[in-house]
């Protein structure tokens, strides 16, 4: 089973948010996405200073499997991305609610994360898709 | 109802995750993709290929008949255990399968085909066999068929099974076979490594699977097999070649055997016309210089050469960049710079000579 964090948000295409002390959300994919594409090789995320819109697609994660994006679960500006995943792509498998975390951004409305998936309701969603 | 091998219970308890592939359960990986490549590279592998069609074929006719089958000619064999690399054509020169035979003896040769082409290749074998008459045609599905490959995958493979396969398949040379047995060793594979492919009765196959792995070879699957044979430069059917290309605009000239000339296997008025004619396409290696992974069927521009395309393409684990087989405009020469078109963005790319990877080294740059 896959690893969920209380703590977090999550949305149905597999995303997860995590609110920061300063205001801004943290982003990445779950544990789950990591699992069924396997190794990842390639990270394409959004520049900083991007406005991003809430479910449109705003990056990219390649694996040796296949190409998928990533949905931004929330809309708001990217503050910061994780340049790490340049030259190692594989903490996004290693580490994916940590070292793994994509990009950051300050939303255009702090309440829009109360809306996305709980642990429960995402718990759902995979037990759907199985 | 998907199908299983008789490693199927095996998979599971080494943690392999289960895909469907052309109907079979089998194993994608064991936990990395990644570290399975570098194991077969660096170590030694092995791979469950037992969904493989095994085919005997007997009779006195037999060779004639390969000789009408295959693109390749079967007369290059002739001792016991030769093996031989070809592909099998329709009458306009399309690749139904590619495929490998062994000569056993002048009346019994043994060919392995691809799963995902199974039921059309018996379909084509059965009726041309009919056609000519004095060939039986037998499916081995009770054999299974394990890989074992890398630079350690021989003397692993004889620590695990014993002096009675080492004093036989210890001398078998590249691209031949010899039986042990109920076991069928061929120095064969599709990693670019050394190693042997054997061919065992299923109910042999996990204990057999067990032995080699307590001897220290790891468990691979289907994704480490696609990214290893893309480095070694060898074609995979359905993405590289299928029945709308030939053989000679898919990288396999070399395996068509123009001579003796009166020898009309089935395709060759078709290969001899677009052969005179001049070819319009031919194959190459592609190595991104750009950032991202390549994939089949994504277009490759040239400039003033026209378009190509990606046939298949991966991350390769052993360069650390993105690399392709790729058919071309035939004007286009190693070296050349192009462009990938990567899900809209235009990527940059150049022409190389494949393999990419052999024996754990790099062929390029």
């Amino acid at each position: 089973m896959s690893n969920m964090p209380d703590n977090l948000r999550y949305s149905k295409s597999h995303e997860w948010a995590k609110q920061l002390p300063d205001g801004s959300i943290e982003i990445g994919i779950t544990d789950h996405a990591q699992d069924l594409m396997g190794d990842m090789v390639y990270v394409e995320l959004p520049e900083v200073g991007a406005q991003l819109s809430a479910g449109k697609e705003c990056a990219v994660v390649e694996s040796v499997k296949a190409a998928s994006d990533v949905y931004a679960p929330i809309s708001g500006e990217v503050v910061a991305v994780n340049t790490e995943l340049a030259d190692s792509p594989e903490l996004a498998n290693q580490a994916p609610y940590e070292a793994g975390w994509m990009f950051r951004v300050k939303p255009d409305n702090s309440a829009d994360i109360e809306a996305l998936l709980d642990v429960a309701a995402y718990r759902e969603v995979i037990a759907a898709e199985a | 109802m998907a199908h299983k091998t008789p490693l199927y219970d095996k998979h599971i308890e080494h943690g392999g995750k289960i895909v469907d592939f052309a109907g079979w359960e089998m194993p994608i990986h064991y936990g990395s993709q990644i570290e399975e490549h570098h194991q077969v590279r660096r170590d030694a592998g092995m791979f469950d290929v037992s969904h493989m069609t095994v085919v005997d074929l007997k009779g006195a006719q037999v060779g004639d008949f390969l000789k009408l089958l295959l693109a390749n000619n079967v007369d290059k064999l002739g001792t016991e255990g030769k093996a031989l690399y070809s592909c099998m054509l329709n009458a306009k020169g399309g690749v139904i399968d590619d495929l490998i035979v062994y000569y056993m003896n002048d009346e019994f040769f043994r060919v392995v085909v691809n799963a995902a082409t199974r039921d059309k290749d018996m379909a084509w074998i059965e009726t041309t066999a009919r056609e000519m008459g004095g060939v039986t045609v037998t499916e081995r599905a009770d054999l299974a068929m394990i890989a074992v490959q890398g630079p350690k995958a021989r003397e692993k493979a004889f620590t695990a099974l014993g002096d009675g396969i080492r004093v036989v398949a210890e001398p078998l040379k590249p691209f031949t076979a010899a039986s042990v047995g109920e076991l069928f060793v061929a120095r064969t594979g599709y990693t670019g490594e050394d190693g042997f492919e054997i061919m065992l009765p299923g109910k042999a196959a996990a204990f057999t699977w067990q032995m080699l792995f307590d001897a220290g070879v790891a468990p691979c699957g289907l994704g480490a097999r696609d990214t290893l044979r893309l480095e070694a430069g060898m074609n995979l059917y359905g993405t590289d070649m299928d029945e709308t290309t030939t053989p000679l605009e898919s990288g396999l000239g070399w395996t068509v055997a123009w001579e003796p000339e009166a020898r009309n296997f089935i395709g060759r008025s078709a290969l001899e016309a677009q052969r005179d004619a001049g070819l319009e396409r031919k194959f190459v290696g592609l190595v991104l210089d750009g950032k991202g992974v390549l994939r089949g069927h994504q277009q490759v521009t040239f400039d003033g050469l026209g378009e190509g395309e990606t046939t298949s393409g991966t991350f390769s684990p052993t360069l650390g960049r993105a690399i392709a087989l790729a058919r071309v405009p035939v004007g286009v020469k190693i070296g050349d710079s192009c462009q990938v078109d990567i899900r809209g963005r235009s990527v940059d790319a150049h022409i190389v000579k494949y393999p990419f990877v052999r024996k754990g080294k790099s062929c390029i740059d």
